[in-house]
């Protein structure tokens, strides 16, 4: 009854054919066969954000997103942002302003808040809080992320006014 | 000062370039950052097979036949096992520590048998190779239960009519403490106002985001199990694990990598993973378990059920002359082990009043079992009811007389050269900072304009609060916490430090990492005594095969306990490489010092030898050191707080907040947190945890609770219904500190990452009293939803 | 928790996608973007046996306005809705509704005909469908039929939509020179479901509303639009009349109770909407209009 599909796609650039059964969600592909565990499970109910990618560009919730639906897009997770050197000053404000603890909401976290920074270049704490407001984070209270996103967005804006 | 070698006029906290104080990145971030960390739920090991738990839907039921037929035989399907096929392998156990007088429950096997006593309850596990084929198989393992009666009212569970869920236990309550210390009566006799309250408080729950997650691994042909686990304590894992499975604790590791998570959540043992460990024996095979979100919500402990009674005497001057409270909490049917479900309720009743000058005290506290999810200690234990009760109780108090709260507080507040003295409760301090705290916040938050602006906004119809709140903290817990009462939890911590051939350091220490710092601390410590940059310094934790033995990271021990034994460490280290260096510089120990990775003069700091270079002649050229010599380049030293049972701690919080009257809806506008824990190494960190610590009692104070229905169905168990703090509602915090080190050890740390969830929501439902004011309604519930406060306000 | 076995079909047309769906019927379900239907089946609420991806159908996104009627395709996702000029321009209601949907990462997949189709008592859209007076359009194998949203919606989850038909697009009226509309809802948190929410859509002229279509959601099992505003309307608002048209709606909401709200206090939370919403209609004639609310 549920004969695995054949799907291909592009991950972090690069080329995937796989065979995955349809009910297999694209966080569990990436993350069980492609070992991509940087994109963690959290609730897999599309509500704490832990499982944020990069599809075909726009952030969404990997875990309620099946893999077959992913055949034919551009996926992109976190090692792949990390490895282009996309979020490095955001990954810096992280680091310097301890934005994490725990890091499991991390790449979730750094993926929405580059999402923001995209489309908005001074973003105001009311805004960046309201952007992150679907990614649970237990350890920080969210302040130092706060920080961290502000300080991102005016570094980049000195880069490149 | 205990004593040291102290070398020169600086100690060690004040040595050249040191990292103590100073606000450094942690090391290792990148790894995380790069979603390259290694959670349990990342790990796979060859031939893996993942566990899934066939639940109880019934609060309290008899399990009459378990029919696995058709489950065995579905694609994947490894084994379907039950309590009776796990009991041959662990042995069930029961959560009861001997100085908790009275203290009684159940056994509890890692699978129930014969009888479920909560919605939740593991009742048997299917083995398959993977999550989804486990969950297949386990929707068709057909269970027959009869349903019993469940006791979900914990305001009727020691009623004759209740049923007592274990009969063998005579009544359903699990322990009692009573204490009357002073002259209460009397004192209340001679109040000239009393205010009395009953404190509700919502049932709720870690929600660590990374779930629990366990990959238990029995290597037959070796005879050992490790045990991968996000644990908090992996030293008391291995002594319970091998102590149920018939086994030494040479025979099993525990290794912690990266943890999603913890806060008290993962110091506990749980029977689902018992179960892991177990199954992984039994099959010969590794064994995962990961709980989905659903499952951690009917598993995981819960915490701060409790609904307490509490009076307040004062005299118009403001004076306090007694507490009293009647505290009355619902656990679940078996006190949790081995750390036990009473410890929150001793907390309670040891803590209430713990700021004040106040000797007149009298308080019961019960704790009743019921057929809910187990409880036990989550993150501040037992604090965050002891600080709503004692601070709500000082706020109407002062409303009661008129005062304002500042000034109660000034009035009644232990003063700051009053010590080494004790709480009304017996608890011993040794140095605390109450006025010099409640001073520093009354200026950070600008008090007199924040009331200007209450008032001017009030003649607009815009309600705002401002709330305060005391409180003390236990940290850096001696073995009076689990020791005495015969748990196998060390209260000692112990860290080794060497130096590679290359001069860089390696330090193994038994603390834990949850992304408090653990790891950070250790370093900066470790780099600051030793003279050698953070960068050179590798810290191991995490590893039973590979730490020296410990208690780990919880109660706020870490830093306290775990950073001296680094210190200790260190200065050995120091001194036996000072040693080799004066042998071969011949020079003294005196003469020199280390700093920047290398042996340097003490007098003027010019360089004498690169530690690359000591390190190249101890490991490979000893024939060319002088005679007799007999280098040793790794140390150990262990510390255990010996003179007081806790170090204390003290802060005080404020919240400023809206409310809206039409919708009962609040803002949280700006919260403040004043903390004194002695010695900060990292004061980043420290305020991270603070402000970490707050949100979770934030979340107390406005969202979070586990909601039962009368079956014992616990009815929102999932995160779109267990509503947690998002970013969108939750304020900026300010942070302050004052320092008062502890004289028990060098370092003169104290634990702080408790603090902030212990006097959070104490802050906050003053503030929203503060509010209300103006309507005379006053809320000693949390969380405070707005249904709870329009139906205080009466608007509908 | 993993969703349950099923299979897998990838819609290649909009009658290929019916097809399927008469093929298999009420065991199948539409995925179009996955955001209500995905938690559900992760959840194991639902196990549909069949699941017909209608995600490639390009022809069902868009947005076009013709003739004083805005077309929207049914795929079209939350988030373009909320980028899109032509529904600024023309349904400013819909562009505020929408921004109240969830998080980003759900709007970027969620679509309008999805939300729709699913029909949450608690979800935004069919309250705005309503209050806009808009055509629900679905096709089956019978062809097209075009239903009003006052009549789609037709219980907690439950539509006109029959097993065999797809909904393709809705068309609503351009706003028209004098219009303004309210949108707004209290939820626990940014993103979450409403305990009470309202979508309005009026005809303002000087200090009057000629026309108000107020509809709340969280209620009851559908949108429901009030009755109350009757006195409202074409006539104008005093404090006399607007405590009338409250405690009307008052009279005239039977809301349920859930862990948020009982129904005493959604009524409450109802009424402070519709008086809100009400004075900022007003509010915004007084100042002579101009500028989207």
């Amino acid at each position: 009854m549920t004969a695995p599909l054949p799907i291909l796609l592009r991950v972090n650039g690069e080329r995937v054919e796989a065979r995955v059964l349809p009910r297999l969600n694209l966080a569990d592909f990436l993350r069980e066969h492609l070992k991509l565990t940087g994109t963690h499970v959290g609730c897999e109910h599309g509500v704490c954000g832990a499982c944020t990618v990069r599809l075909d560009g726009e952030i969404v919730r990997s875990c309620l997103t099946l893999a077959a639906q992913a055949h034919g897009a551009f996926v992109e997770t976190i090692e792949g942002l990390s490895d282009s050197g996309e979020i490095a000053d955001l990954q810096d404000a992280f680091r310097k302003r301890n934005a994490l603890q725990c890091g499991f909401c991390t790449p979730g976290m750094l993926i929405a808040a580059q999402d923001l920074l995209k489309h908005e270049k001074e973003p105001g704490r009311g805004q960046i809080r309201e952007h992150l407001s679907g990614n649970y984070c237990r350890c920080t209270g969210y302040q130092a992320i706060v920080d961290a996103v502000e300080e991102t967005a005016r570094v980049r804006r000195e880069r490149k006014p | 000062m205990t004593s040291s070698e102290t070398q020169g006029p600086l100690s060690m906290l004040d040595r050249p370039n040191s990292y103590i104080g100073k606000v450094v990145p942690r090391p290792n971030l990148d790894r995380l950052m790069q979603g390259r960390g290694l959670y349990v739920s990342d790990l796979e090991l060859p031939r893996m097979a993942h566990v899934v738990f066939v639940r109880s839907p019934h609060a309290h039921a008899k399990i009459v036949a378990i029919d696995a037929s058709a489950a065995k035989q579905m694609p994947g399907v490894i084994a379907v096992v039950t309590g009776e096929g796990l009991a041959s392998v662990i042995t069930p156990w029961v959560g009861v520590l001997s100085h908790l007088k009275g203290l009684k429950s159940a056994p509890q096997s890692a699978i129930a048998i014969g009888r479920v006593c909560w919605q939740g309850e593991a009742v048997a596990a299917v083995v398959a190779t993977s999550r989804a084929a486990a969950e297949d198989a386990a929707e068709i393992v057909s269970v027959g239960y009869e349903e019993l009666e469940a006791v979900t009212d914990m305001r009727t569970a020691l009623d004759s009519a209740t049923p007592v869920i274990h009969p063998s236990l005579g009544d359903n309550l699990a322990f009692e403490r009573t204490l009357d210390v002073g002259a209460v009566d009397a004192a209340f006799a001679g109040s000239e106002e009393i205010v009395e309250a009953e404190f509700v408080f919502g049932r709720h729950t870690g929600v660590t985001l990374e779930p629990r997650a366990v990959v238990a691994d029995w290597n037959a042909a070796e005879a050992r199990l490790t045990i991968y686990q996000g644990t908090q304590a992996p030293h008391m894992v291995q002594n319970i694990a091998a102590l149920h499975l018939g086994l030494e604790e040479s025979q099993v590791r525990v290794v912690c990598k990266d943890v999603g998570g913890s806060f008290g959540i993962k110091v506990h043992i749980y029977a689902d993973e018992m179960a892991t460990y177990a199954l992984a024996k039994l099959l010969r095979r590794p064994i995962k378990f990961v709980a989905d979100r659903i499952e951690s919500f009917n598993t995981d402990i819960h915490a701060r059920d409790h609904r307490c009674k509490g009076r307040i005497g004062v005299l118009r001057d403001g004076t306090i002359t007694a507490f009293e409270i009647d505290d009355l909490t619902g656990i679940g049917p078996y006190s949790m082990y081995p750390r036990t479900s009473a410890i929150e309720a001793n907390q309670v009743v040891n803590l209430v009043g713990g700021p004040y000058r106040t000797k007149n005290y009298r308080a019961r506290a019960r704790v009743v079992f019921q057929n809910k999810n187990v409880m036990c200690q989550y993150r501040a234990v037992g604090h965050p009811i002891a600080c709503s009760v004692t601070e709500g109780l000082v706020d109407l108090a002062a409303a009661k007389i008129g005062m304002d709260p500042f000034d109660i507080r000034r009035r009644n507040l232990i003063a700051d050269d009053a010590y080494p003295c004790a709480s009304a409760s017996g608890l011993r301090f040794e140095l605390l900072s109450h006025h010099v705290a409640l001073n520093k916040l009354m200026a950070m938050m600008n008090y007199d304009a924040l009331r200007g602006e209450q008032a001017a906004l009030r003649e607009r119809n815009i309600h705002r609060g401002i709330g305060i709140a005391s409180f003390i903290e236990v940290t850096n817990p001696s073995a009076a916490f689990y020791g005495v009462g015969g748990a196998k939890i060390s209260s000692q911590d112990g860290v080794a430090v060497r130096l590679d051939a290359q001069g860089s350091v390696v330090c193994q220490t038994s603390i834990t990492e949850q992304g408090q710092g653990s790891e950070s601390l250790t370093a900066q410590i470790v780099g600051s005594v030793l003279g050698v940059s953070m960068s050179r310094v590798r810290v191991i934790l995490g590893d039973t095969d590979h730490t020296p033995y410990g208690g780990g990271t919880w109660a706020s021990r870490g830093a306290g306990i775990g950073g001296e034994a680094a210190l200790q460490a260190a200065k050995i280290l120091r001194k036996n490489i000072l040693d080799v260096a004066a042998a071969i510089l011949q020079s003294s120990r005196a003469e020199l010092d280390i700093a920047d990775n290398a042996v340097v003069n003490a007098s003027d700091g010019a360089p004498r030898i690169e530690l690359r270079e000591l390190a190249r002649i101890v490991y490979f050229r000893p024939d060319t050191l002088p005679p007799g010599i007999q280098p040793e380049l790794m140390a150990t030293r262990h510390f255990v707080p010996r003179e007081y049972p806790f170090a204390f701690t003290n802060g005080v919080q404020a919240s400023w907040l809206e409310v809206d009257t039409d919708t009962g809806f609040v803002k949280l506008l700006k919260h403040w947190v004043v903390e004194d824990c002695g010695t900060l190494i990292n004061p980043q960190l420290v305020d991270e945890q603070i402000r970490g610590g707050v949100v979770q009692g934030l979340g107390a104070a406005l969202f979070e609770k586990c909601i039962y229905d009368e079956r014992g169905q616990l009815t929102n168990a999932n995160m779109a219904d267990y509503l947690v703090p998002m970013s969108g509602e939750m304020p900026d915090i300010d942070v302050g500190h004052v320092v008062s080190p502890t004289a028990e050890s060098e370092l003169g740390a104290k634990g702080a990452g408790e603090a902030g969830t212990a006097g959070a929501a104490a802050a906050v439902a003053n503030a929203v009293n503060d509010a209300l004011g103006p309507f005379g309604a006053v809320i000693t519930e949390i969380p405070l939803t707005p249904q709870l406060i329009l139906t205080a306000l009466k608007r509908f | 928790m993993k969703a349950s076995a099923f299979s897998y079909a990838r819609a290649t047309s909009v009658s290929n996608a019916i097809e399927l769906l008469v093929a298999h019927g009420e065991r199948a379900k539409v995925l179009a973007g996955g955001q209500s239907l995905m938690p559900a089946m992760n959840l194991r609420l639902l196990a549909p046996e069949w699941i017909v991806d209608i995600g490639g159908l390009g022809e069902l996104r868009g947005i076009s306005v013709n003739a004083g009627r805005v077309a929207i395709g049914a795929l079209t996702r939350h988030a373009d809705l909320l980028k899109s000029v032509d529904v600024a321009a023309h349904a400013p209601l819909l562009t505020e509704a929408t921004a109240h949907i969830a998080h980003p990462a759900i709007r970027n997949r969620g679509t309008i005909g999805g939300s729709l189709a699913h029909a949450d008592p608690a979800s935004e859209l069919p309250a705005c469908m309503v209050a806009l007076d808009a055509t629900i359009i679905v096709r089956g194998t019978a062809g097209e039929r075009r239903i009003p949203a006052k009549e789609f919606f037709t219980g907690v989850y439950d539509t006109a939509l029959s097993a065999a038909e797809l909904l393709v697009a809705v068309e609503l009226p351009a706003a028209a020179r004098n219009s303004a509309h309210f949108f707004g809802e209290f939820a626990r948190r940014h993103g979450d479901y409403a305990i009470v929410g309202l979508a309005a859509q009026a005809m303002v002229e000087g200090d009057r509303l000629n026309e108000l279509r107020a509809v709340f959601f969280g209620v009851s099992d559908r949108p429901q639009p009030t009755k109350a505003t009757a006195g409202l309307v074409n006539a104008a608002v005093t404090p006399a009349s607007l405590s009338q048209a409250l405690e009307a709606l008052g009279e005239e909401l039977d809301p349920p109770e859930d862990q948020q709200a009982n129904g005493a206090m959604r009524r409450h939370l109802a009424r402070v909407l519709l008086a809100r919403c009400v004075a900022k209609l007003l509010d915004r004639s007084e100042s002579g209009g101009g500028g989207r609310s």
